[in-house]
């Protein structure tokens, strides 16, 4: 489980987190979502440590993490995996090679060893036959899997991943989100996702956090954003009307009935 | 300000490369990549210009000997003092400069701005040790080494240019070359080598490391170290004269 306590971070003048407080829940999917410029990006960045907060404290299993010393964090850095969302891939490495860093950095196995450890990973994300392939030579959906299997590879406690769907086509996206959620089900890995998309919220969204303005401004389930109140989270969610079409009929389905305040002439518009 | 800000960081960077190394294997590994990187793919070009160096210098000295009181001699011993003091550690690490220091400020950069580094540190890796001192030791190790060609292909420049345009014979260059040689000049070579391959590698691997943007700050940082690291040779190569060859 990881827990944020009361973490503020500015840049210069601009106050980027206010004061957030959010438990990430362990085996689940937890997304931050929020428009762009909302702090979700350096909500990120400052749990794996790649920001330093100004204030407030990150629990990883009940370890303070800002203030650990370097050699204690390099150990909690190893139960991490992370996706970026260009997928940082080792251009100058195949994918083989990108894969295989972090076992030869970390682990003491033989080559055939690794090489057997890399092909079962780029089997799990559905990559065979890419091993000498090089970063440039793949679609942006490979990049993304090479991505998760480079992440996944050292059997990570937590796993980071930054706008997964960036770049990517609605078919892909949901591969990648379907891939996700089930390495989080079968690692029981506690996954944490930065998105925007909506596609991502319904379908993988165990435990969601919306981000306003540096703010957390609503928490809960994919089952309860339908059914939240909170205008700012259904203004972001619901911006089109497609969406909202879409929510009435979860509404209906779930309840027999549709939001109050839903203007009806829209709906049979 | 922004000069003092920017040498703290400077300094900084090198307290950060300070730590035992998470896999000693693949930091060697690495030290020998960047070793065969900068030395094996800067060899064409120093070995073009250290003997083009040379023979002009060989046929310039001839030019400026009008007098037949001074020796054919003396035009060997020209062109080797100032290959061994001047043209080869300085000359060859200004193109240096640009040729090695470029190349690692834009890869770093590429790498910051493409979050590679930032997968380093995620993994739990010392990027400024893993990074950048493999580069700083690589140039380090090889670098004074294509000094040392440098010198050899500079004098044979000169050598060859002589003998070929009939301004020096064979024996005359050669006895030129071995009269009055000073093997302290080799000493303070080196230390220019070593010092300028120090310069050549730690600028360039800074502003590449601390790059913020995109393909045009990239760019900007790689051209800022090549400009920083040349006037900083040069800025070293007159302190080091100044100290060590005041008599």
């Amino acid at each position: 489980m990881i827990e944020v306590k009361n973490l503020k971070k500015g840049f210069g003048d601009k106050i980027v987190l206010q004061d957030v407080n959010a438990v990430m829940r362990s085996g689940a999917c937890n997304l931050i979502i929020g428009a762009s410029g909302s702090g979700k990006t350096v909500l990120m960045k400052c749990i794996v440590g790649l920001l330093h907060p100004d204030q407030g404290e990150i629990f990883y299993d009940g370890k303070e993490f800002t203030t650990m010393a370097i050699e204690d964090k390099k150990e909690i850095r190893k139960e991490i995996g992370m996706l970026f969302q260009g997928s940082a891939l080792f251009d100058s490495l195949t994918v083989e090679q990108n894969i295989m860093f972090p076992l030869n950095m970390f682990t003491n196995h033989t080559y055939r060893e690794k090489l057997k450890i890399v092909n079962a990973v780029l089997d799990r994300v559905n990559l065979k036959d890419a091993n000498k392939k090089f970063p440039a030579e793949l679609s942006g959906g490979m990049m993304k899997r090479v991505g998760i299997a480079r992440a996944i590879v050292l059997k990570p406690k937590y796993l980071f991943c930054d706008e997964p769907n960036s770049g990517l086509d609605p078919q892909t996206s949901m591969v990648i989100d379907k891939l996700i959620k089930e390495l989080t089900n079968e690692y029981n890995i506690t996954t944490i996702i930065n998105t925007h998309d909506m596609n991502s919220v319904m379908e993988i969204g165990d435990h969601i956090i919306y981000m306003h303005k540096g703010l957390k401004e609503w928490e809960g389930t994919n089952k309860e954003i339908i059914f939240s109140k909170n205008e700012l989270l259904n203004s972001f969610i619901f911006a089109s009307e497609f969406l909202k079409d879409a929510k009435d009929m979860r509404m209906l389905e779930a309840k027999g009935k549709i939001d109050e305040n839903r203007d009806m002439n829209d709906l049979l518009k | 300000m922004t000069l003092f800000t920017e040498f703290g960081r400077f300094i900084l960077m090198f307290k950060g490369m300070i730590r035992k190394p998470e896999n000693k294997k693949m930091y060697w590994k690495e030290l020998m990549h960047q070793s065969s990187e900068i030395g094996i793919g800067a060899l064409g070009i120093v070995v073009i210009i250290s003997f083009f160096i040379g023979a002009v210098s060989a046929l310039q000295t001839a030019y400026q000997i009008t007098t037949p009181l001074i020796p054919k001699e003396t035009i060997a011993q020209i062109v080797r003092d100032t290959v061994i003091l001047e043209f080869a550690p300085t000359l060859t690490c200004i193109v240096l400069a640009g040729v090695v220091g470029s190349k690692i400020a834009s890869e770093l950069g590429n790498m910051r701005v493409s979050e590679q580094i930032d997968a380093f540190e995620i993994m739990g890796i010392n990027t400024k040790s893993y990074l950048i001192l493999p580069k700083i030791l690589g140039a380090m190790i090889t670098i004074p080494m294509l000094v040392i060609i440098a010198t050899f292909l500079g004098i044979l420049g000169g050598r060859v240019a002589g003998v070929a345009t009939g301004i020096i014979t064979p024996e005359q260059f050669d006895r030129g070359l071995f009269d009055g040689f000073n093997p302290y000049n080799i000493y303070f070579e080196m230390i220019k080598a070593y010092t300028f391959s120090f310069i050549i590698s730690s600028i360039p691997a800074f502003y590449g490391y601390y790059v913020k943007g995109g393909a045009l700050e990239i760019g900007r940082a790689s051209t800022k170290s090549v400009v920083v690291s040349c006037v900083a040779i040069l800025l070293a190569d007159y302190v080091l004269a100044q100290l060590l060859l005041n008599n």
